[in-house]
């Protein structure tokens, strides 16, 4: 079984390769009716960075999911090309970007042999963690870039330290509620046909809800405030299956988003622009509006690639390459990018599901979760389904630190799949085959 | 743990769900909609990089037209007459999008409508000019003359043919050199939209006054008055007769509604409309046609409606459709109701209140009456002419509305010709031809009596056939400058257009 997993990855690394390289020449094809000079060393490239990934996932978790890097690897790809349609400059950073991060996955997988190893680390992680959520609001440290304080800079490189908090806290999150999980399961008083946990073991999610709070104040990242409350809800929830942790921190979400509401106009400004945009489209709502313009103009197949004018929309390589994909791929291509994250998302979920230690079965289903809900968040942003929460659009949007942390994120997901398969074998060697 | 993974997992399905149902609507369902939105440039950039047809007047005069040039951009759009057609063509900017006839008229400019597309089997295989010029049915001599005429006082000339709804000349100044923005030397553009845009709104030159801006009509207005008490009472030119006086006072009030310059008059409505009395059609309107009929009357000649012009964003012009609940009886005959704001009613029934109208509406009201009593749909566009000479598409009049009978529509014609000859319009009569006007003195603030807009609304024909040329003009009011009227600030402007316009259609020499 584990080779044939790693020969089905190889041929869909292979037709990842030919779907790129043509975006890629069309793209230079819409725009300046020529085949790109470098498209001899641009598909070496890209066969190299792919090859490298799947001989790494070959000799160390050889018997991992064979979807996860394929899906990973078009979604980057995709972006690629279209960021290299939008400005060329981004594109050789991007380029490089991607070769650290397949780097950081092919290190992920040496390093972390094992992911329990990771679950004893649970409170230095945590501080890690919070240590990288706040590091933004340090002075000499922190950067304010478009209204939003995520960034740190030491020296002349610039990341966001969010990006990585997220997988340290997932990790953290993951083993403290195993942990804890008889406690927090323990039922407490019934109310109303809803059994409360006690008071003190609220004390977690708790704190988890005001760190979001802080993040969404202090920082005026409303998109990673939502992230880090999701995933937690959704572990502990997974992990208690108690109805009562979903009111209560439905509750809580929606108390904290109404007193940011009342509170900080930067909220109020962003929830009359997801709700008006229209009132305004050459200011506040500029954005906003160009994206779906933007959109209409792709219609069902879009303009062609190279053929559309999606540079006019601010930020449009980052938070909004969902409208560029959108106006020149169409309903089409913006269905494509939902079904990878879907597919993501499914085979993400199917490891925790084969997964049987508890830690790695949260571990994986909160990764997952992150990638699902934040490609969640800002599509739905970026077609004013929510307000716009200034995430990246994962593996596709231009970003280093996210384009970094999400190869880690991915390197994790195949570690677990990789034991999960080799638990199953080891138990159960007469099953090897029968998938 | 499974369980509860599989829920995740359906929570997050749905979540896709919503982001798909919600593409579908911005990319399938609300599709036309944003791309119609004044705000989407997105076209106007697509096209810049292409040929694009001319735009020419009716006389053959070309008035926009692309070259190709050497830098960043592809081809500069320039318009030979600066000034003088800016409020019709628009602008057409790599940075700014475009405007005026330049945008509603893009994609047939541009090439790009799909009958433009192929025309023929090979058409698919070769790489053809699919661009179409666009005459327009301005005349070029007549929109000089209009512009002279005015010269360099803040308003707006429009001449429509009744027959056709046909715009024969459309100014309106200040007005600016639409070049600017359609050369390549960005930076100028640039410099100039800054600077147009930091002027306030009546003093922008980019502003096409005569369909995007409303004004008090002021007496221009009683016609539609007098329309109303026509069609919906039993009043006619000659019955009832209203008292000679120097004010009147409304039901509900005790404010005073007074006649120009404190001047007494009254009889009927002919009498009224000649020497333009206050008294006479504020007492019309609040006790004889009441709000339901004027109302009703007013939106047949166009207004609380987008006009169907084929500009981009026209102005509607206004009149107020609500006067509050009914508090009694007037003792006509019939009764009509008299309302909370009755008071406001006759003073809407002289073009002030809330009433304002653009240039145009109120150039349509002339042209309806002229058109017995048809209000033909105004429009520009005369044809469209591919790169080889023929002719792709020819504008067909339309009617708007029927607003009148020809009976009424004739008996207003001769208040109109009576007020020309011996009332307020003197000032526009010309000999050897049919002229009827109106004037109107329209104030723009109750506080300053002395700040008014001159107005006049007219038409014009050979003697015994159809009238051929429908006019208004505004001249607007410059605050502490003392009065503008009708009869010695608009009426000369519209009778020099006129005499230019009857001359190029071969009734006077």
């Amino acid at each position: 079984m584990k080779s044939r997993n790693r020969n089905i990855e190889f041929f869909l690394l292979l037709f990842v390769a030919v779907l790129v390289v043509a975006g890629y020449v069309l793209a230079s094809l819409g725009r300046s009716s020529s085949i790109p000079a470098n498209i001899v060393p641009f598909l070496i490239g890209i066969l190299l960075l792919l090859l490298l990934a799947h001989l790494a996932v070959r000799k160390f978790a050889p018997r991992a999911d064979f979807s996860l890097l394929p899906l990973a690897g078009l979604l980057n790809g995709i972006g690629y090309f279209v960021i290299a349609r939008l400005d060329k400059d981004l594109a050789g950073l991007q380029a490089t970007w991607t070769l650290i991060g397949v780097a950081a996955f092919v290190a992920t997988l040496v390093l972390i042999p094992q992911v329990r190893r990771l679950e004893q680390y649970r409170y230095v992680l945590m501080t890690i963690g919070i240590v990288f959520l706040i590091m933004p609001l340090i002075p000499g440290f922190g950067r304010e870039i478009n209204g939003a304080k995520i960034w740190v800079s030491i020296g002349s490189i610039n990341f966001q330290p969010g990006e990585f908090a997220k997988i340290v806290l997932a990790i953290f999150f993951s083993a403290y509620i195993v942990e804890k999980r008889d406690v927090l399961s323990t039922t407490g008083v019934s109310r109303f046909g809803v059994a409360i946990p006690e008071l003190r073991h609220l004390g977690p999610i708790l704190l988890a809800w005001g760190v979001s709070l802080i993040v969404m104040v202090a920082e005026k990242d409303l998109g990673s405030s939502l992230l880090f409350f999701t995933l937690f809800v959704a572990l502990l929830w997974i992990s208690t299956g108690k109805i009562s942790y979903l009111i209560m921190s439905g509750a809580l979400f929606s108390g904290g988003a109404l007193l940011a509401w009342s509170q900080f106009s930067h909220v109020q400004e962003r929830v009359d622009i997801w709700l008006r945009p229209f009132d305004d489209p050459t200011g506040d709502g500029y954005q906003i509006v160009q994206s779906s313009f933007a959109l209409a103009e792709g219609g069902f197949t879009g303009t062609g690639l190279g053929v559309g004018t999606p540079e006019n929309i601010p930020a449009v390589e980052t938070d909004f390459i969902l409208a560029a994909i959108g106006e020149e791929l169409g309903l089409v291509g913006t269905t494509a990018v939902l079904t990878l994250f879907l597919l993501l998302v499914g085979s993400g979920l199917k490891i925790a599901l084969t997964s049987s230690r508890p830690f790695e079965k949260l571990l994986s289903a909160g990764l997952t979760t992150l990638l699902g809900f934040q490609a969640f968040i800002i599509i739905a942003g970026v077609v004013r389904l929510l307000p716009l929460t200034g995430v990246t659009l994962p593996f596709v949007s231009y970003g280093g630190s996210s384009l970094l942390a999400n190869w880690v994120l991915l390197a994790l997901l195949l570690r677990i799949s990789d034991e999960a398969r080799r638990g199953e074998t080891d138990e159960n060697p007469t099953r090897m085959g029968a998938r | 743990m499974n369980r509860n993974i599989r829920i995740l997992g359906i929570a997050l399905i749905l979540c896709f769900v919503a982001l798909f149902v919600q593409l579908n609507r911005i990319q399938i369902f609300q599709q036309k909609e944003l791309q119609e939105n004044p705000s989407n440039m997105r076209s106007v950039v697509r096209d810049f990089n292409r040929e694009r047809g001319e735009i020419i007047t009716i006389d053959g005069e070309i008035i926009a037209e692309s070259f190709k040039v050497e830098g960043q951009l592809e081809y500069e759009r320039t318009y030979p007459y600066g000034d003088l057609y800016a409020h019709s063509t628009g602008f057409f900017s790599f940075q700014y999008g475009a405007d005026g006839l330049e945008r509603y008229y893009n994609d047939q400019l541009a090439g790009q409508k799909e009958t433009q597309q192929f025309n023929s089997l090979k058409d698919i295989f070769t790489v053809t000019d699919t661009s179409a010029d666009l005459t327009i049915t301005i005349n070029h001599s007549l929109q000089e003359t209009a512009k002279e005429a005015l010269g360099e006082r803040n308003g707006s000339v429009v001449v429509v043919d009744p027959r056709t709804g046909a715009i024969l000349a459309f100014w309106s100044y200040p007005s600016y050199d639409p070049s600017i923005f359609g050369s390549s030397d960005l930076q100028a553009g640039e410099k100039a939209w800054e600077e147009y845009s930091s002027l306030p709104r009546g003093e922008d030159p980019r502003l096409p006054k005569m369909y995007r801006e409303i004004f008090f009509p002021g007496s221009t207005f009683k016609l539609v008055t007098a329309s109303a008490a026509l069609t919906s009472t039993s009043a006619t030119l000659t019955e009832p007769e209203f008292d000679i006086r120097a004010t009147y006072t409304p039901p509900l009030t005790t404010f005073p509604l007074q006649n120009y310059a404190g001047s007494t008059c009254g009889g009927d409505i002919l009498e009224g409309l000649r020497v333009s009395c206050n008294t006479t059609f504020a007492e019309l309107a609040a006790e004889i046609v009441g709000a339901e009929s004027l109302i009703e009357t007013s939106e047949k000649f166009g207004f609380n409606e987008i006009p169907p012009i084929d500009l981009p964003s026209p102005a509607e012009s206004v009149f107020p459709d609500d006067f509050g609940n009914q508090v009694g009886e007037t003792d006509a005959e019939p009764p009509i109701p008299i309302l909370e704001n009755t008071p406001a009613l006759a003073q809407s029934g002289i073009g002030q209140f809330n009433v304002k109208a653009t240039p145009l509406q109120m150039a349509l009201v002339a042209a309806t009456i002229a058109n017995d009593g048809i209000l033909m749909k105004p429009h520009l566009m005369d044809s469209f002419t591919d790169q080889n000479g023929e002719l792709i598409e020819v504008y067909k009049p339309l009617i708007w509305q029927s607003v009148l009978s020809r009976q009424d529509a004739l008996s207003l014609q001769l208040a109109m010709e009576m007020t020309a000859a011996s009332g307020t319009a003197t000032n526009l009569a010309i000999p050897g031809v049919v002229v009827g006007g109106k004037t109107g003195t329209a104030q723009v603030d109750a506080d300053r009596p002395d700040d008014t807009h001159g107005w006049i609304v007219g038409y014009a024909g050979p003697k015994d056939r159809e009238l051929t040329l429908a006019i208004a003009v505004i001249v607007e009011s410059v605050p502490g400058q003392g009065q503008l009227t009708g009869g010695t600030d608009a009426a000369p402007i519209a009778k020099e257009v006129l005499l230019e316009a009857l001359k190029i259609q071969g009734f006077l020499e």
